[in-house]
């Protein structure tokens, strides 16, 4: 194949990944290493490079609308980033000894795992945690807007959160996505933030944490310009397709497709890292 | 006292999904120019991923890059692209500082500084 057919084919699958990403809101990234890795025969660490790239640019295209709509909390988002920007760290460093074949299973059990996230119902918030009075020490309690007027919030377990952050920081620098999943689980479950502001917040985290590993990435040679060119672009423009259609498609049939998508994905990613030929 | 807080907080929200919005903008057209260029002249060469080299060292930092660039080499003005993406982020962690500091929260100073140091050090292994 040359440059040209390579670059315009990528750059397709990149742009419809970017955009069931944005509208199933599961993120583009999840699926582009496996499309890169399985379909277009890419190494992984040239495909978790171009990723992890997409990943800045997507989660900061978004964060830049949601800041303004007053969902996201920067304390909280600030705070957290302590923990996933050294997990990134740590992941970034542990994508380079870590053989290929064992980032291929990971990566195939955390699109297992995404899958059956959004596969499951949305949980209600149960209210019988107390208010952490370190996230009143941190200052984290904060207000969202709604319908009936701002309302407020005070996140639970804070240091739990913290801890399954670090854990996200290092999937995301080990895998090259933005590992929303993980992120949204730490601030859904553990902290007991409104689903509004988490995923809004989670999104706003995504770019810093991608940018800690994008350093050591770059510098050991993983990400290639010709590959991560329309990736980037593909998967940029998709997402931002995909955030406009969004408020008027029904995603609910869509978002099981693409959920089952990436559990077929999880399944060849763990098959090959197993076989060999990844 | 807490309304005059508020405001201040909006407005450093303002700024920085500005800050976000122009820096993933400026990065895609750096990256759009560079990949015109790299098309042009390799549109017929075999793209094979298939096996990892790792890039050549000229664009693994940011002082080859940055020469590259000056050259006109796609591939160097599309890393440039990508740079400044990575940079993105880190100027928006780089104002926070600012804005806690307006704001005279120093526990959150302090925070925002961590994260930044965090950053630079992992930038500064492609310097």
């Amino acid at each position: 194949m040359n440059v040209l057919l390579f670059t315009l084919l990528v750059g397709l699958g990149s742009l419809s990944a970017g955009f069931l990403g944005a509208l199933t809101g599961l993120g583009g990234g999840v699926v582009l290493v496996p499309l890169l890795a399985l379909v277009f025969k890419v190494d992984i660490r040239y495909a978790i490079g171009a990723s992890l790239v997409s990943v800045i640019a997507t989660s900061s295209g978004a964060a830049a609308a949601y800041v303004k709509e007053g969902f996201s909390n920067i304390r909280i988002g600030m705070f957290l980033e302590i923990a996933t920007t050294l997990g990134a760290l740590l992941g970034a460093f542990l994508a380079l000894k870590v053989p290929t074949p064992a980032i291929a299973i990971i990566f195939g059990l955390m699109l297992l795992y995404s899958a059956y996230l959004s596969g499951r119902p949305q949980t209600v918030i149960a209210e019988h945690d107390e208010p952490d009075p370190l996230a009143t020490r941190l200052r984290m309690n904060g207000t969202y807007p709604s319908a009936d007027g701002p309302r407020t919030y005070c996140p639970r377990r804070v240091t739990a959160g913290f801890s399954l952050m670090f854990g996200a920081g290092t999937l995301s620098g080990l895998l090259g996505i933005g590992s929303g999943a993980v992120k949204v689980l730490a601030m859904d479950q553990a902290m007991k933030i409104p689903f509004k502001v988490s995923t809004t917040t989670s999104n706003f985290m995504i770019g810093v944490t991608a940018a800690a590993s994008a350093g050591v990435y770059l510098n050991r040679g993983y990400i290639d310009p010709g590959l991560a060119m329309p990736v980037m672009l593909g998967v940029l423009a998709g997402s931002l397709l995909g955030t406009r259609v969004l408020v008027k498609a029904r995603t609910r049939s869509l978002r099981l497709v693409f959920s089952l998508v990436i559990a077929l994905l999880g399944l060849e990613m763990i098959y090959k890292g197993i076989v060999g030929g990844i | 006292m807490k309304a005059t807080t508020e405001w201040t907080d909006r407005r450093v929200e303002d700024v920085i999904g500005n800050l976000l919005r122009a820096g993933v903008l400026l990065s895609a057209l750096v990256v759009w120019s560079g990949a015109v260029i790299y098309l042009i002249r390799h549109r017929h060469d075999p793209a094979d991923y298939r096996v990892f080299h790792g890039e050549p060292t000229d664009l693994r930092h940011i002082h080859g890059i940055l020469h590259d660039s000056i050259a006109l080499h796609g591939r160097g003005i599309i890393q440039l692209g990508l740079l400044l993406l990575i940079a993105t982020p880190i100027a928006r962690v780089a104002f926070s500082v600012f804005g806690f500091a307006e704001e005279r929260d120093w526990m959150y100073v302090g925070f925002t500084l961590i994260v930044l140091l965090i950053l630079l050090y992992s930038l500064g292994w492609s310097s």
